[in-house]
């Protein structure tokens, strides 16, 4: 099963822990089950079906365009990181 | 993908760049030579306060003033309303954003855009500006990072507030945002440790000082087709934040990319180019907006000035065994500062089990930060880099050597998480030892040697390619990059290694957007690798249909004819072969034109490093410093063109070295830049430097068919530390902030 890297800012929703692994074909699928474990995910993750601006889903290790629509393996590693366009724009408020 | 040293018949050659006639004989058109019939000329006028509420604007008697055509202020922008833009390269709060073109309730740096003029003449239009009576209400500036996190400092945007992943604060506050990144147990590390230095760092705000300022040409179609001329790292991106600010659609929107003066990330923002279409929309006729150097450092974005804290900790056999930094970064007067990138790169080059970085994006009254080369990874390193060699000193390893002790490589954690791929850390640093440079005695008094590591992670982003193949040979390459640092010629260069051919047989174009599928922005350092990999896929494509015409030619099948070195030959059998070139004499009668396309979105960029070692002299009596020698060692992937790359190591370790030794916005207390020009604004010259010795290492990216990494930006975030490093060998002082001027240094020497 795919295992979500929680960032350090959001490990208070998972009880302090750092590597949930959990099922889901896609980015969003994972999302779900985040949130069916740890209430409170989504809506840091998420907004109006997509990732809420400034937060960016890299699958092994690459930074993928795709978002929550993207596909991951079985045994994908998944972080969640603050969005970085290249250095041009960061999130907004 | 490719992971081993290849022999390869164009990549690795030095051809002259496909553009340089052209710039050499003064032919190659810019922004600013931009001509049309009835052309209009606009000039912004400009706040005189850093901060300010502003509480009206009459126009009314520039519009009268003889030659006027028409006055815009911020009320002629659409309502921006609450909405977030995407705009590829990532979201902005679009309020912002036009706020930023032209102010609307609020000022926040001097410079800061409040009202422009279309007139007959320059000088008219400057004239009426003079005319526009703007009344405000003048606010106390908040300048620097650490006051504008005080919870009683002054506000700039009342409805601020810090989000950390997600997660809202309750306050308004300047702090926009907070990231955090950890690995492992720092609170055990530290005590693991045998040795910790700790240190704050300051840095300066500096600008990417591209000789060309900013310039536009707008003009609406009696259909409503809006054109601009203008010059950007990016046409694609012009258009979106163009449509999004006028609320226009993209595809009644064409930008046409000049020729570029420069750029290193500053020309990726608009600023003039929706003034420009909102001047001549009001006007009807086509307007062009020319920036001086006073609007370019005072209303464009630079680089940000930044507050960084830095401990590490180490065992007296030189393992690192914790990290930690706080970065402050200025956002400028709007969110969004590079301390995202710092935050990552900062304990890069280093294989590090436990550490924690903070970083905060902070508002203050200065023009809103933009990019410039590596953003926020220079400033970063400036202390890691610091604090790295303190640690080496302090246990009498050599410097380089402690590197290589804790060298980042493959299958590490980067600081943010996810595992470093195939890198070439260890190989620069190795490098830098190797090198005669290193070794050479430098025992004078007051002579000083230094070194430093950087990283920069590089990105993929979108690129498309069309090829179209002629009849004598040649192919048009159709691509969407602008061309800052030669990348004509390195992206076609890999088309004709696909296709066995001369670079010279490419005539590459850079063309509008409506001619090339999108193409993200030339930044961070994509484009010989996104771009020239969407150009491989398009020679790929060519390949197999030129494949297909000579087995049209031949009768066989296509499975029989094999394509090498640019000949196509049978291998059923018959004696046949037939050359790229003359094959391409025959599409008429196989078929017709043989076109070919590539469009990527690669996610493999490949992180790219830098070390560096030089050498300077410090003199006593004056404080200046001076840079005897400089060697400069990178990772490049691959060396498409070894001269181009060989060109970006050396500019972005001169830019380094600018920003190390003289460069800063210097602020009044009113926060006025009291430096606008480049008279004032000491950035180096040729008189100021050595040969910068450029040294390509190739460790190949395996997320690029050649093993392309980005080299545009990873030579700037060595310099400023290294030549720190440099100055403590010479007189023993640690120099923590920037730049290192000859009164900083002189204060450090106790002598003023």
């Amino acid at each position: 099963m795919p295992t979500v890297v929680i960032p350090p800012l959001m490990r208070k929703l998972t009880g302090g822990e750092a590597n949930i692994t959990l099922s889901g074909a896609t980015v969003r699928e994972v999302i779900d089950n985040l949130e069916d474990r740890y209430p409170g995910m989504k809506e840091r993750l998420c907004e109006e079906g997509r990732l809420k601006p400034g937060i960016a889903v890299y699958i092994n290790g690459l930074l993928t365009r795709g978002s929550i629509l993207e596909r991951v393996d079985t045994d994908a590693e998944i972080h969640f990181l603050p969005a970085i366009g290249g250095g041009m724009a960061e999130p907004s408020n | 993908m490719e992971t081993e040293k290849k022999e390869y018949k164009v990549i690795g050659t030095r051809p002259i760049r496909h553009d340089g006639v052209d710039k050499v004989t003064g032919r190659a058109l810019y922004g600013a030579d931009f001509q049309m019939s009835g052309l209009l000329h606009g000039r912004v006028l400009r706040s005189p306060h850093a901060h300010a509420r502003i509480i009206s604007i009459d126009t009314s008697r520039a519009e009268a003033y003889p030659g006027v055509k028409g006055v815009v202020t911020a009320k002629d922008l659409p309502d921006a309303g609450d909405k977030v833009a995407d705009l590829g390269e990532g979201a902005v709060n679009l309020k912002h954003l036009c706020d930023n073109i032209l102010a609307s309730d609020k000022v926040l740096y001097k410079g800061h855009a409040v009202a422009a003029v279309a007139a007959t003449s320059p000088h008219i239009a400057e004239e009426a500006c003079t005319l526009i009576d703007v009344e405000y209400e003048v606010l106390p500036p908040v300048l620097e990072v650490r006051q504008a996190m005080e919870p009683d400092a002054p506000l700039l945007h009342e409805h601020l507030k810090t989000t950390s992943m997600g997660e809202t604060a309750d306050e308004p506050s300047n702090v926009a945002s907070h990231i955090q990144h950890q690995l492992g147990d720092p609170e055990k590390g530290f005590a693991e440790a045998d040795i910790i230095v700790e240190r704050d760092f300051v840095t300066g705000t500096v600008h990417q000082g591209y000789i060309e300022p900013h310039n536009a040409t707008a003009h609406y179609n009696q259909d409503g087709q809006l054109t601009i001329w203008c010059s950007t790292q990016g046409a694609f991106t012009v258009r979106e934040q163009v449509a999004e600010i006028l609320q226009y659609p993209i595809s009644k929107i064409k930008v046409v990319p000049m020729e570029i003066g420069g750029g290193f990330g500053g020309k990726i923002s608009v600023y003039i180019k929706p003034v420009a279409a909102l001047l001549a929309k009001k006007t009807g006729k086509p307007v062009k907006v020319l920036m001086n150097r006073a609007d370019v450092f005072e209303g464009t974005g630079p680089t940000p000035a930044s507050y960084i804290r830095v401990k590490m900790g180490a065992t007296k056999d030189g393992k690192i065994t914790a990290a930690e930094a706080y970065l402050a970064f200025e956002a400028g007067a709007y969110p969004g500062s590079p301390v995202g990138p710092g935050a990552m790169c900062i304990f890069a080059p280093y294989s590090i089990e436990n550490l924690i970085i903070d970083g905060y994006d902070v508002v203050v009254n200065k023009p809103k930060t933009a990019p410039y080369r590596a953003p926020g990874a220079p400033n970063a390193a400036f202390g890691s880099e610091t604090v790295v060699d303190e640690i080496a000193e302090k246990l009498d390893i050599d410097p380089l050597e402690f590197r290589l002790l804790n060298a980042a490589k493959e299958g590490d954690r980067r600081a943010d998480g996810p595992v470093h791929p195939r890198i070439g850390c260890i190989e620069t640093v190795e490098a830098a030892k190797a090198h005669p440079h290193y070794t050479a005695p430098n025992g004078k008094k007051h002579h000083g040697r230094g070194v430093a590591s950087g990283y920069w992670f590089n990105i993929g982003l979108e690129s498309s390619v069309t090829i179209n193949v002629n009849a004598d040979g040649t192919i048009n390459l159709v691509e969407g990059s602008t061309d800052i640092g030669g990348t004509r010629s390195s992206i076609a260069m890999q088309a004709a290694e696909v296709l066995g051919i001369p670079a010279e047989s490419v005539n590459p174009s850079v063309v509008d957007t409506n001619s090339v599928g999108y193409t993200a922005v030339t930044g961070g350092s994509r484009t010989t690798y996104a771009t020239g990999y969407a150009a491989y896929e398009a020679a790929q494509e060519v390949k197999q249909k030129m494949i297909a015409r000579a087995a049209k030619l031949w009768e066989v099948d296509e499975a029989n004819v094999q394509f090498a070195d640019g000949e196509f030959s049978c291998i059923n059998g018959k004696e046949e072969q037939i050359s790229f070139r003359d094959l391409c004499g025959q599409l008429g009668q196989t078929g017709g034109p043989v076109v070919g396309s590539g469009t990527v979105n690669p996610g493999g960029a490949g992180g790219a490093y830098a070390t560096h070692v030089v050498d300077v002299a410090v003199d006593e009596e004056t404080g200046k410093v001076e840079i005897l020698r400089y060697t400069a060692v990178q990772d490049a992937g691959r060396a498409i063109h070894p001269s181009y790359v060989e060109g970006q190591i050396q500019g972005g370790a001169v830019q380094g070295i600018g920003w190390a030794l003289n460069e800063e916005y210097i602020y009044n207390d009113e926060g006025t830049m009291t430096n606008a020009s480049f008279l004032d604004y000491r950035m180096p010259t040729c008189l100021d430097l050595p040969m910068i010795d450029a040294v390509i290492v190739e460790v190949p990216n395996p997320g690029h068919p050649y093993g392309v990494r980005g080299v545009g930006e990873v030579p700037i975030v060595p310099p400023m530390a290294a030549i720190a490093n440099a100055i403590y060998d010479a007189i023993g002082i640690r120099m923590t902030e920037l730049p290192m001027s000859p009164d900083r240094l002189l204060k450090a020497m106790g002598k003023i």
